[in-house]
Formats: structure tokens, C-alpha cells, sequence
């Protein structure tokens, strides 16, 4: 079967990440497909590599980048929400003149369509938020 | 139609579980997750209203969410599955929707 999942709120502040995180696994253990986790609103901020968290502390982002690449994942950040918040891959850094990117490995921005595109190629849709 | 319903929310600091619970149609399933967890221990003010419901739909609790907030599995209403991630995910896969009440 194939999962859509949304994730609306961002890491160490809801558990909102931290479930989808265990649904996306549960259900690719299980050998399920997940066709995409669109993060939006704050959920955009799972999407930053600058996160350091201490180390005896579970790494949200790292572990949404291993999950992607281990199972070839498409996370997509909202990109009004991603811009709204300082989240940017090297396309948006160069075309807003910003001197940096921040964007985590396995990310990339997009727009709201790859959410509804998620909805109806999904036979589920599974949200996370507050 | 079959729906599973997602409650996240302590039915002690928000009504998203009454509304849920509310409009949810015989036969579907509820799964509380989070802090809504709270919702399926036995002796609390709420106890009644989801003993009602258990009567004409599936309830579930997501155990490792009890476990988090250190709520003992024993004090779970009879009527109440506790469930795990793996279960989540075949939840959603039996029933035709899942429907997150945020």
C-alpha cells in the first residue's frame, strides 16, 4: 500500500515528527511504499542541516535524512513555509541573494501540488500536527 | 466507508476526542495517540464517555505513547486494544481513510 504522509510541526517542540518518524518506518518494515512526507508550517524546520542537538538526544533531521536514503524517500518542505522560516537549498539562497543554504540531505523544496499530488497517489494519507 | 480517526489531544485540555467521538459513525475505529493517550485510562472523568464508545467502535491506544508519558498499561479501560506502531500502519491500511482530528 502506499502512504502520504504530512507532517505540520516542527522537531523537539511537538511529537508530531518524532510519530510520523515511527509510522514511516512501521510501515516500510512492513514493506509498505511511503510515496512522499510533506512537511509544512513549522514542520519545515525537520528540513534543516544546521540542527545540532545534544548527543545523548535523538537527531530528528538526521534521522528523516538516513530514512530517505536508505529507502529512497521524497521529503518535501513547503517552500512558503520553508522561506517564511530561513530554510533554503542553494536554488533559493542564490535567487533571494542569501550567502547560505541550510537544506538537510534527502530534503527538497517545493510547492503545496506535491502535497495534493501526494493525496491523490497515496491510498493513504496520514497526518502529524498539533 | 470505513474510517480510522487519529486523536492527539488530551480530552482534559481540548474536545477534539468528544468531537470525535461525536461524529464518528458505528463501526468505525478511534486510535489515540499522543496526548490522548491520557483518554484510555480506567478512573478518570472521562472514563464513562469512552466506555460508551467502545460499545459501537474500535477503540486502540498506541502503547509506546502510554509508555512515554509513564501511564501503566494495566490501568487501560477493558474494551481499549493497546496497539503498536506495526498495528498503526495495518489500521490504516483496513479501513479506507484515516482521518487525523488536530
Amino acid at each position: 500500500m502506499k502512504f502520504g504522509i504530512l507532517v505540520n510541526e516542527g522537531p523537539y517542540q511537538h511529537q508530531a515528527s518524532d510519530s510520523a518518524y515511527q509510522f514511516a518506518q512501521a510501515a516500510l518494515t512492513a514493506g509498505h511504499e511511503v510515496y512522499r512526507v510533506f512537511f509544512y508550517h513549522d514542520g519545515v524546520n525537520n528540513g534543516t542541516r544546521l540542527t545540532v542537538p545534544p548527543q545523548d538526544d535523538r537527531n530528528v533531521v538526521d534521522r528523516w535524512s538516513e530514512l530517505a536514503e536508505k529507502h529512497s524517500l521524497d521529503l518535501v518542505l513547503c517552500v512558503a513555509a520553508a522561506q517564511r522560516r530561513g530554510l533554503l537549498d542553494a536554488d533559493e539562497a542564490q535567487r533571494h541573494g542569501k550567502d547560505a543554504d541550510n537544506i538537510a540531505p534527502g530534503f527538497r523544496i517545493s510547492g503545496l501540488g506535491q502535497l495534493i499530488e501526494a493525496a491523490i497517489q497515496s491510498d493513504r494519507l496520514v497526518t502529524f500536527g498539533d | 466507508m470505513s474510517l480510522l480517526h487519529t486523536v492527539n489531544k488530551s480530552p482534559f485540555e481540548r474536545n477534539s476526542l468528544e468531537s470525535c467521538l461525536r461524529l464518528a459513525e458505528d463501526g468505525h475505529a478511534v486510535l489515540l495517540i499522543e496526548d490522548a493517550a491520557v483518554a484510555a485510562l480506567d478512573g478518570t472523568a472521562h472514563t464513562e464517555t469512552i466506555k460508551n464508545a467502545t460499545g459501537r467502535l474500535s477503540m486502540y491506544v498506541l502503547g509506546p505513547d502510554l509508555d512515554a508519558r509513564g501511564l501503566s498499561r494495566d490501568r487501560v479501560i477493558d474494551g481499549i486494544e493497546i496497539v503498536d506502531y506495526d498495528r498503526f500502519v495495518m489500521l490504516a491500511c483496513e479501513h479506507d481513510s484515516v482521518q487525523s482530528w488536530l
